[in-house]
């Protein structure tokens, strides 16, 4: 028999913590996969935050760097323009990059920084039990906002669809939204980080792939369930696709 | 051979320091009264081919080092008092991962926005771990702006042998006055440390993968890890404790000051002199690792101290822990931004010897 | 003609998400009876002879807990 589909080099074989249907486990496999195909292992840094995926570096077979609750595009910017060569991966959840991150991430994407930002959307806080994020929707229940997501009464405040807002900076360049709710969106999302990722080796730059992820633990729900939830309420709101794509290499 | 004598702003002396001691990435972001530092560093830094970025605020530019230190880079940022507050939870991180590099406090007064003129409130911040755990970290602290390029100039080499940062504490005055200044040659980038803990050229360094980080959720091993670190501390605790004497000898009273409170006392102790009255003064030069060593030698003595600092008393804390009531201890001090004046410290002297 | 193809699936990397049930076209997998170390049941090809080796399976796995292999 035939091998199609087997364990990327780069991915530690090894258990994760996330929980049953998370997608940082997927993310992280199709990261490892392009890495891979690139022939980088040997000069791929990242940058990992605090959320639940602090726990990546035990999984990425590369360096890695652990700055400060969203900080990450500071200190990714520290590690790229020191390591121009090398291929690093600033890699977020909602609340290390839409909220106390939101200055760092917008000047880096606006300085046009060349490394590659995985924004994790799973609308909710993991790591800290499901509170509200700036990316929750309205009416969504999280255990700071138990009666839902409430912008005009409670003053909560609006979902934020961090693509479109940095397609306004003039520093970014490829800006994409992509999800893993279902294996053709997993294949597109591939195609996706490997466009930013090949830009970055050409030296272009700022570039993001934002993915809707599910939270099955913190949205109270089955993982196939979770699938649904995202598909009818992350993704008529997060639309998927290219948001900006301003690129000057190959596959514009 | 260092270079002739030329006369420099301090903040700039000490930006100019720093890109001979080998920095290649320099960080910061506008804050009064070290405006100078970061333009001169925006000049000269793209000049010679390196990085420079003003970042967004304060916090970010202490993660840029935070990040470029962990490639092993020669990193660093200044700012003034607030900013150096904001840095805290960054020096902290880069205390917890053991990230060498230099952070320049041109020191103004507070708390809160306060005012703009120098002050020495932040001996506090600065050698108590300003963020949130157990560490400590170097910090130097210069009189004049020769001391500032020479301890700028040094701090680079102590950040890289011990691993944590090295604060360089001046303050307004020292920041913005302007002296002669012999600086010293520039390093040659190869010849810099070697870092095998450091991120990045895997395959040419022929290693396994680093992690730069200071998580660790095991309570036994973090506490290892922090034992671990707290001997390193005993080490520099014995061998780079630094301080400067003056006319301790015939001394009635001895002077304990740093920074521009010592260049004060100094003018006040040749106008002692002047009226017959020995007074002497010891200078930490380290106030991270304190001085303790000489100063308890003194205190054993029965050397009698006034402390003169440009706050409401800070150091002063420390000095009497060391002399630990084995002689008198008194205090003398402005704030606010304002620097006590020659006059005013020998009429404090002349009160305090009855004369 | 399709494929031929065969999923392995690693009982102590399957946390029994189940996704992979969902996501085959051809219902090869469903969750098995007996737990692995951790408790979780883990996902089963049930019906391997159904295998086109499209590699759904493979692609949602959150845990790379699916290698495929094909004739």
């Amino acid at each position: 028999m035939e091998l199609v589909y087997g364990h990327p080099k780069s991915l530690k074989p090894i258990q994760t913590k996330y929980c049953p249907g998370c997608g940082h486990g997927t993310i992280h496999r199709l990261i490892c996969e392009v890495i891979d195909e690139l022939g980088v292992q040997e000069r791929s840094i990242i940058t990992n935050p605090v959320g639940c995926s602090i726990w990546a570096d035990l999984y990425f077979d590369f360096d890695s760097v652990q700055p400060p609750h969203g900080r990450t595009p500071a200190a990714a910017t520290g590690v790229k323009r020191m390591l121009p060569d090398h291929l690093v991966i600033c890699y977020q959840g909602d609340g290390d990059l839409a909220a106390i991150g939101t200055a760092e991430i917008i000047h880096a994407a606006n300085r046009g920084e060349k490394f590659t930002t995985i924004f994790v959307n799973n609308a909710i806080y993991g790591m800290t039990g499901g509170q509200m994020a700036p990316t929750t929707l309205i009416g969504q229940k999280a255990t700071t906002a138990p009666y839902g997501r409430d912008p005009v009464e409670a003053g909560m405040g609006y979902p934020m669809q961090v693509c479109e807002i940095l397609a306004t900076l003039g520093g970014t360049r490829y800006l994409a939204r992509g999800s893993v709710d279902t294996p053709a969106n997993v294949r597109k999302t591939k195609q996706y980080i490997k466009k930013a990722f090949e830009a970055q080796l050409r030296g272009e730059g700022f570039t993001m792939v934002e993915i809707l992820s599910p939270c099955p633990t913190n949205w109270g729900m089955e993982p196939c369930e979770s699938q649904d939830w995202l598909k009818d309420n992350m993704i008529p709101f997060y639309k998927l696709g290219e948001v900006k794509n301003t690129l000057e290499g190959a596959d514009k | 051979m260092a270079d002739e004598k030329r006369l420099m702003k301090g903040n700039e002396a000490i930006a100019e320091a720093a890109i001979r001691a080998g920095c290649t990435a320099y960080f910061g972001y506008p804050i009064t009264p070290q405006n100078e530092l970061t333009a001169y560093m925006a000049k000269h830094m793209l000049d010679h081919n390196r990085v420079f970025i003003q970042a967004e605020s304060e916090v970010s530019a202490i993660n840029m080092v935070y990040g470029a230190a962990a490639t092993g880079a020669r990193s660093m940022t200044s700012s003034s008092s607030p900013g150096i507050a904001l840095k805290q939870e960054g020096i902290s991180y880069a205390c917890g991962a053991d990230v060498p590099c230099v952070v320049v406090n041109i020191a103004r007064s507070g708390p809160g926005l306060g005012g703009i003129s120098p002050s020495q409130g932040d001996y506090f911040q600065s050698t108590r771990g300003g963020g949130h755990g157990d560490y400590y970290h170097l910090v130097l602290a210069p009189k004049s702006v020769q001391e500032a390029a020479d301890l700028t100039y040094e701090a680079f080499d102590l950040a890289d042998e011990w691993r944590m940062p090295c604060m360089v504490l001046a303050d307004g005055m020292i920041g913005q006055m302007m002296e002669g200044v012999e600086l010293p040659d520039s390093r040659d980038l190869k010849t810099l440390p070697q870092k095998n803990w450091a991120v990045g050229h895997k395959a040419e360094a022929k290693r396994d993968i680093n992690h730069v980080t200071s998580l660790n959720l095991m309570p036994a091993d973090l506490e290892k890890q922090n034992i671990e670190r707290y001997k390193r501390y005993d080490v520099m605790k014995k061998t780079l404790q630094r301080s400067e004497e003056v006319n301790i000898d015939k001394a009635e009273l001895v002077i304990v000051a740093y920074g521009t409170s010592a260049r004060v006392a100094l003018g006040a102790l040749e106008m002692a002199k002047a009226e017959g009255i020995e007074i002497g003064l010891f200078r930490p030069i380290t106030l991270w690792p304190f001085p303790e060593q000489r100063l308890s030698e003194l205190a054993a003595k029965g050397k009698r101290f006034l402390v003169v600092e440009m706050s409401m008393g800070q150091m002063v804390e420390d000095v009497r822990l060391t002399v630990n009531g084995r002689s008198e201890v008194l205090f003398y001090g402005r704030c606010g931004g304002v620097i006590p004046t020659e006059e005013e410290v020998l009429a404090e002297i002349k009160r305090l010897l009855g004369k | 003609m399709a494929n031929k193809g065969k999923p392995e699936i690693d009982r102590e990397r399957c946390k029994g998400c189940l996704l992979c049930v969902r996501a085959c076209p051809t219902k090869v997998l469903a969750a098995d009876t007996v737990p692995n170390s951790w408790g979780y049941y883990p996902s089963k090809a049930v019906a391997v002879e159904k295998c086109i080796a499209c590699g759904n399976c493979y692609i949602i796995c959150p845990d790379v807990a699916i290698t495929v292999y094909k004739e």
